[in-house]
């Protein structure tokens, strides 16, 4: 009589099925996760684990992490980082010392893969929840990560 | 055809054609409200196939967690509207090989078929413009000759896949056309007569027509259903549309106006199974437990409506949650579950009749 139970098991799939979807029906009101974009602009919060665009974060007396070692230039996959760096002398032990000039960024050839972000040892680049990335000119893609006159962190490469 | 038949709807239409017949020879005057009610049923389902989109646009956003079409006026309600206006102002465009005579006819077959089974059905009690004795018949013929439009349209497109599409719909409706009738025959053997008017007028002592038959009524109204639902070739048994495979089904090739012809049909063809249902199966115009029946002013249609958005909810319910069938597991269905249960369910009713086991 496998016949029967087939349909009996039939009819009891498609039901949890529509209990399902008939959740969803009486709950949509309340929680759509539909974003009504320009409306909500100032409400809107990304997700965690959202790509915008790559930032180096500064503490308050504008310094960052990044000591300058490439790592993130060598894993883009293409070329989207650029490392313009440089050796200064530190006053205290008196030796030179490499040094980040300019962290160059390429936004507009970034593919949000992630890799620079993973190869850092310092975890001196993260992920921004920034998603409004259109630009009237494509060279305002190119950012300079570090902020003017930043310096890095003191005994962060040890 | 006998043009003493035709109700006549409401006390406003009877001034109106008293009035038609006082001006004019009675021959003319008939034919003159022939018309009338012909552009009356063809503007209101026309308005009511676009709220149906409508309103399956917003189902279909509550049960995805989405919002749904609110731009347009209030609460989006006049989104179809503006679509409608778009549609009717866009260029027909057409390939070179078709066949131009089929390929233009074809939407007029499909909208016209859906529409002419409008007119046996009754709204209220007056609000029914050709009650004939063969109702329930005229129906299912009339039903399947919207499939000879789609058939049409697949073959003058000259279109593989419009031509798969199509012949994918015959294939489908010609299975579950079986379903159907032997649906709606289950039902006749409880009622004996054909004519909607009378099976509605059945059900107003003895209850809804589905309680009256209790086990063999439900199993006939989830066949019925479920077979509905691939006549109007819905989704989970769009094959003849599967957008995945075959592009747009059988109206690939159409533009416009024409293929917003073919896609008020379907709504109005939902609408036209759930009416049927409805007669069929949850008594019409009639309120439930008679709640309203002394009630001179409430409005009869209101029931019907109820009950027919009910099911055309149901069904949209049924498109929102299901995935599509192949074409095996379709043909599986109709001819190795829905066929030989419906025989069986058949000689059920038969012997609950016979053994006077009704309710």
């Amino acid at each position: 009589m496998s016949y029967f139970s087939d349909i009996y098991k039939g009819i009891k799939t498609l039901l949890t099925g529509m209990s399902v979807t008939g959740g969803y029906f009486i709950r949509a009101r309340k929680g759509a996760i539909t974003q009504q974009y320009p409306d909500n602009r100032e409400t809107l919060k990304m997700f965690d684990r959202f790509r915008g665009e790559v930032v180096m974060p500064h503490d308050a007396d504008n310094r960052h992490y990044c000591t300058g070692c490439q790592s993130c230039e060598i894993a883009c996959p293409n070329g989207s980082i650029e490392i313009i760096w440089d050796r200064a002398v530190d006053p205290e032990t008196g030796k030179k010392k490499k040094k980040i000039d300019k962290h160059i960024y390429h936004l507009s050839m970034c593919t949000m893969c992630g890799l620079c972000i993973e190869a850092c040892p310092t975890d001196a680049i993260v992920w921004a929840p920034n998603f409004e990335n259109s630009v009237y000119d494509r060279s305002a893609l190119t950012k300079v990560l570090n902020q003017p006159g930043s310096s890095v962190l003191d005994g962060i490469e040890d | 055809m006998n043009f003493t038949q035709m109700i006549i709807p409401l006390n406003i239409t009877k001034t109106i054609s008293d009035w038609i017949y006082s001006i004019m020879p009675e021959t003319a005057a008939s034919y003159t409200i022939m018309v009338i009610i012909a552009v009356a049923y063809l503007a209101l389902f026309a308005v009511a196939g676009l709220y149906l989109v409508l309103l399956e646009r917003k189902v279909a956003a509550w049960f995805q967690l989405r919002i749904g079409p609110n731009r347009v006026g209030p609460w989006g309600l006049l989104q179809t509207m503006a679509d409608a206006l778009k549609l009717v102002s866009k260029e027909l465009t057409s390939t070179i090989k078709i066949d131009k005579f089929l390929y233009n006819l074809a939407p007029y077959f499909v909208i016209v078929s859906a529409l002419m089974a409008m007119a046996v059905f009754p709204f209220s009690e007056q609000f029914q413009a050709f009650d004939i004795n063969i109702g329930v018949f005229f129906l299912i013929a009339i039903s399947s000759i919207g499939v000879i439009g789609i058939l049409l349209a697949g073959w003058s497109s000259n279109n593989k896949y419009a031509l798969i599409g199509a012949m994918r719909s015959g294939l489908q409706t010609i299975s579950y056309e079986l379903s159907v009738g032997l649906s709606i025959l289950t039902m006749v053997l409880l009622t004996g007569t054909l004519q909607l008017s009378e099976i509605i007028e059945a059900q107003r002592t003895g209850g809804w027509l589905i309680l009256q038959g209790h086990v063999p009524s439900i199993i006939a109204f989830m066949i019925f259903m479920v077979a509905g639902t691939a006549e109007t070739n819905r989704a989970p048994f769009d094959l003849v549309e599967a957008e995945s495979e075959l592009g747009a089904g059988f109206h690939t090739e159409y533009s416009g106006m024409k293929f917003a012809y073919f896609f008020l049909a379907e709504f109005i063809n939902m609408f036209i199974i759930s009416s049927i249902a409805v007669v069929l199966f949850f008594g019409g115009w009639l309120s439930p437990f008679g709640i309203t029946e002394n009630i001179a002013w409430f409005p009869q249609v209101f029931w019907f409506l109820i009950k027919v958005l009910g099911l055309i909810f149901l069904m949209m319910w049924f498109r929102w949650t299901f995935p599509r069938l192949r074409v095996d597991q379709l043909l599986t269905l109709e001819w190795k579950y829905l066929l030989p249960l419906n025989l069986m369910n058949i000689v059920l009713m038969a012997i609950v009749i016979w053994l006077n086991w009704t309710i």
